[in-house]
């Protein structure tokens, strides 16, 4: 691809993206003219991650944990209450809104809902050229928008006489395609992925799975991906964050994950994880939580996971545990009583010789 | 629990399966042409057993179940051939009123959006009370009593207390919970689950699942699973049938379709999901995408993305179900060279 | 793995990539018409979609532009061409008057009247009949229908103008800035139209049609702002709003870009429903002797002075307020048509 021929920033060893302590609170408001108000909810609270340059890093957990958040807190599409965000090791807090604007266009974001994140009234053509309204800069020079609309197709796997159309005229997996071109088009260096393939059926979803991983191989990439499903996770992620109510519970290398897993939340979301196995299905161990997600507006005190915890004694509500290294380099567990455990059986066919069931 | 006398509409001292659907054919009447969202599916089920229908949206999956349950709109819903018997009683063209009466207290049928199924105005245990009042002409406290008692069944924790709650008040896994409650309050001989966790978090689906196994268990009632997962099947159901744009790809017992698939079109699900167990550089996905249900390819409808056809799948007739080994059927010309290969794990 | 679907990355790069109507047509083996042939296929399709209720992996290919949208489904309903039929008919003698009578004839200071011809009953010389100063009712008619339908598109344009532009400032900034204008548009709302209109004309004179206009936009612009408020405050929260603001768009940029477009629609029906109202409100004030003045003349007016002969000459009433009535109704039945071809729920 002659467009993207990428920086050459690459030899550089820092992390594209760190994020040190980022928390964001909602306000509860009560009125209209004058707002009181009368509570917060701490959807994001503490999160700290390193994003290597083209790497993945993949942050799990289950609906109303803050994964979503703190996507749009990258993008710049909700402020951080509090912590930092280093692009490329410039603290985003201290640029002026002029140098913000041109930073933003390092991270850009693909959504989930591929029916809704394209303007239904815009021509593809019009979705995929924006990025260049808006930052008329970054068409490389002597290029025209229509030009790079037609190259940027035709590297999702879109044909580029289509441009004209209009999104419903294509099927899901390929407006999922037109987003990711929108979300090339600035050649940023890092894409927030939130749910992208959630959406798609399940023969279309490998499809942009493999394009994903494609895109970051040939542009040297960095995605955050936001995603609820393990498994899909498991494919593309080089590194894994799983959150729950806006905490983090482990973080570590995607093996460290999937096969040391040491937080018990962790342990409980890749058991509940089904196999298409129905050998593997009935052998294997498997947790069931007990009760719901607590609302983010009351939770549970301490760890904030104790009320679904078969582990859980005395001091998980009273004392909070703080991230730290149980086993390898790199991974970190905030858990009193973290233990490692491996959930999933090595080979599809091998089954799990674990106990059938926690007591 | 106090309860009234059910009268029972199937045939006393029935013996063959609960269910069975026979070359049913369902089409939509358009501007444009007939869309044949069915195409001769036919399965069986009996008391006690599940059954899983899988396939991807637009497969017919969902109309599948429909047409059984009765709640399709005709027009521009029509069946013109096919049979559905439950206990041996023809459903297809059944009147209004008797279907009426089969629903909701032989034949239930729970969906994937529960929240929208369920009146935001009317607190839970109302809705739940009123299935009893309706149908077994309950009075009120004691239509009170039997909610509160079908709530604890689906594990709802306080039930009592929260009875007067309104469904906006309740999680995703709770409101599924009511829904079950109030299908399961008729005690129905059927039961069809349409996509009931998808959209539920997976410690959240697990939950569901086993409760819904439970059920099934304690009152010996049939299961049809609709599900675009081959995951949440793998666990619950014993039967499969994979549908593909309005037809029958395979059939079989849930070992067979898994461990040795007879279609392309199973292998090809089967391979594009992203496993917990294993990585792997690429997946392996399907080409292309499912065809229109108005222009379905002639011959076998999976031949544009098949990566086995051959000029024989690309005219009519389309390939019959070839049984490949006992109750394992499979719509392919080459079933029984791609079952002899042994299928996915070699 | 077996040799199955083993990773493929041209083809099937190029299947997905290709719309789904142009496989299709390519197997039929149409290329030629293959654009307008593409068009109308996928229309028609649309509609099997919403019947099949699984969803069919490709929509229908009407075109998404808003006029594009409205157009294409107002082809399809008969009420729309009945509705455009008269509409254009009225529009021409709007404009065109002397096309279809002689100008002289409606004016009592040119000796177009003819106290001669007092109440004459419809005949071949006069069409209509006369009135009570003899002047011919189908002229009268004729040159009437210019004031009455400039009063109805222009206070349906300024009010749809002025009631977008502030609910679309309130829906889209939200916080104090909705708050204030939303007070505002629920005091204007519990103004009485005719009411308001009364006093306000009473109290103040304007030259020709401009006092009525100018009453029915200030009284008017409340439900435009209302809806338009609400339909912008929807599409604010849609994802394609979010994904412009992730680029870096500007707040400018979002509303012209992507949310007016998007909000619009429902304001369109409020206009054309509106049309016919106003032109209804026009007669109401002129009965009233509040709304145009002498010498200028609408068919309210003629309404209005026709009631003292009614009994006498019924035809001096039944002629304008039959013309009234099929304009009023051919633009609601046309703001009806328009509203179902915008209605979002149809757009899925």
């Amino acid at each position: 691809m002659a467009v993207f021929e990428s920086d050459p920033v690459l030899s550089e060893s820092d992390p594209v993206l760190k994020v040190v302590d980022l928390a964001k609170d909602y306000p509860i408001t009560r009125g209209i003219l004058f707002r009181k108000q009368i509570g917060t909810v701490s959807a994001v609270d503490g999160i700290s991650f390193e994003l290597p340059r083209a790497q993945t890093l993949a942050i799990v957990g289950e609906s109303g944990c803050g994964k979503s958040t703190v996507g749009r807190l990258l993008v710049g599409l909700e402020r951080p209450t509090r912590g930092s965000v280093f692009v490329d090791g410039v603290d985003l807090a201290t640029l002026s809104p002029k140098a913000l604007l041109a930073k933003r266009r390092d991270i850009q974001i693909v959504l989930q809902d591929p029916y809704t994140s394209l303007d239904p009234r815009s021509t593809v053509r019009k979705i995929i050229g924006e990025p260049f309204d808006i930052h008329p800069s970054a068409l490389p020079k002597g290029k025209t928008k229509k030009a790079m609309v037609g190259e940027l197709m035709d590297r999702v796997g879109l044909n580029p006489e289509f441009a004209n159309r209009y999104p419903h005229q294509f099927s899901g997996g390929q407006r999922q395609r037109i987003g990711i071109a929108r979300a090339l088009a600035l050649r940023p260096k890092i894409i927030i992925a939130d749910e992208p393939v959630s959406a798609l059926d399940v023969s279309i979803q490998a499809q942009v799975m493999n394009l994903l991983m494609d895109l970051r191989d040939d542009f040297g990439l960095s995605y955050v991906f936001v995603s609820h499903d393990l498994s899909v996770v498991r494919q593309i992620a080089d590194r894994v964050l799983v959150m729950y109510l806006g905490r983090l519970a482990e973080i570590g290398s995607e093996p460290q994950i999937f096969e040391h897993s040491t937080h018990p939340y962790t342990q409980a979301l890749l058991s509940a994880v089904p196999v298409p196995d129905p050998q593997h299905q009935r052998e294997r161990e498997s947790i069931t939580l007990g009760g719901d997600l607590p609302s983010p507006a009351a939770p549970p005190s301490a760890c904030r996971f104790h009320t679904r915890c078969w582990k859980a004694q005395e001091i998980c509500s009273i004392e909070t545990p703080l991230p730290r290294q149980l086993l390898g380099e790199g991974h970190l567990v905030a858990c009193h009583f973290a233990e490692e455990r491996s959930m999933i059986g090595t080979a599809a066919g091998g089954g799990d010789q674990a106990q059938r069931r926690e007591p | 629990m106090s309860r009234a006398v059910r009268k029972t509409a199937g045939a006393e001292g029935w013996t063959g399966p609960l269910l069975s659907v026979e070359d049913l054919n369902v089409q939509f009447k358009t501007r444009d042409g007939l869309v044949r969202a069915v195409n001769g599916v036919s399965f069986e089920l009996n008391a006690g057993e599940t059954i899983a229908i899988l396939g991807e949206s637009g497969s017919g999956k969902s109309v599948t179940a429909q047409a059984v349950m009765g709640i399709l709109d005709m027009p521009p819903a029509s069946i013109p051939k096919g049979s559905i018997r439950l206990k041996g009683r023809e459903l297809v063209g059944l009147s209004e009123k008797d279907y009426r009466e089969i629903r909701g207290t032989q034949i239930a049928m729970i969906f994937q959006d529960a929240l929208s199924s369920l009146n935001p105005v009317i607190s839970v245990g109302e809705q739940i009370a009123e299935m009893y009042r309706l149908h077994d002409g309950l009075s009120r406290s004691d239509a009170k009593t039997a909610a509160i008692d079908v709530m604890q069944r689906v594990r709802i924790p306080a039930a009592a207390q929260r009875f007067g709650d309104y469904p906006h008040q309740f999680s995703g896994g709770m409101r599924q919970r009511i829904m079950i409650a109030m299908m399961i309050s008729q005690r129905p001989q059927l039961l069809i689950a349409d996509e009931p966790t998808t959209a539920l978090d997976v410690t959240v689906q697990a939950q569901v699942m086993e409760l819904l196994a439970e059920l099934q268990r304690d009152s010996d009632m049939g299961l049809i699973l609709i599900t675009h997962d081959l995951g949440v099947v793998a666990d619950v159901a014993q039967r499969i049938t994979v549908m593909y744009a309005g037809r029958t790809m395979e059939q079989g017992t849930v070992d067979e379709i898994y461990d040795q698939p007879a279609n392309p079109y199973t292998i090809g699900l089967l391979e594009s999901i992203p496993k917990l167990a294993e990585t792997v550089e690429r997946l392996p996905a399907i080409r292309g995408l499912p065809p229109n249900l108005l222009q379905v390819p002639p011959g076998c409808p999976f031949h544009p993305r098949c990566p086995l056809a051959q000029d024989v799948c690309r005219r009519d007739p389309r390939p019959p179900l070839e049984t490949v080994s006992e109750g394992h059927v499979s719509s392919c010309w080459f079933a029984k060279e791609v079952h002899a290969r042994g299928g996915l794990r070699v | 793995m077996s040799e199955f679907f083993s990773g493929r990355r041209e083809t099937e790069a190029l299947t997905d990539g290709e719309p789904v109507t142009d496989q299709l047509l390519d197997q039929v083996g149409e290329d030629a018409e293959r654009d307008s042939q593409a068009l109308a296929d996928q229309v028609r399709r649309q509609e099997a979609e919403a019947a099949a209720s699984e969803q069919l992996p490709v929509s229908g290919a009407r075109p998404r532009s808003l006029l594009g949208d409205a157009w294409y489904e107002l082809r399809h309903r008969p009420i729309f061409w009945v509705s455009s039929v008269v509409i254009v008919a009225v529009l021409a003698i709007a404009i065109f008057p002397n096309a279809f009578a002689d100008v002289d004839e409606t004016s009592s200071l040119t000796g177009g009247c003819n106290f001669d011809n007092y109440l004459q009953p419809p005949s071949s010389q006069f069409w209509f009949g006369t009135d009570q100063l003899g002047c011919d009712v189908y002229s009268l008619t004729i040159f009437g229908a210019r004031p009455s339908l400039a009063v109805g598109l222009i206070a349906s344009l300024l009010t749809v103008a002025l009631g977008s532009a502030i609910g679309v400032i309130a829906g889209f900034y939200g916080g104090w800035i909705d708050a204030v204008l939303s007070r505002i548009v629920d005091i204007f709302f519990g103004l009485p139209l005719l009411l308001g209109g009364i006093v306000v004309l009473t109290a103040i004179s304007f030259p020709s049609i401009w006092g009525v206009v100018f009453v029915l936009v200030v009284l008017g612009w409340v439900s435009a702002a209302r809806l338009v408020r609400s339909t912008t405050i929807e599409a604010k929260g849609q994802d394609y709003v979010m994904a412009a603001r992730a680029l870096g768009a500007s707040n400018s940029r979002i509303m012209w870009r992507h949310v007016l477009p998007n909000a619009i629609g429902p304001s369109i029906v409020v206009a054309v429903i509106g049309l016919g109202v106003y032109i209804g409100a026009e007669a109401t004030f002129s009965y009233l002797g509040l709304g145009l003045q002498d010498p200028d003349f609408s068919w309210g007016t003629m309404i209005s002075s026709a009631q003292e002969v009614f009994f006498q000459a019924p035809w001096t009433l039944l002629f304008p307020a039959g013309f009234l009535t099929l304009t009023i109704l051919a633009f609601i039945l046309m703001g009806d048509a328009v509203s179902e071809a915008l209605d979002p729920k149809r757009q899925k």
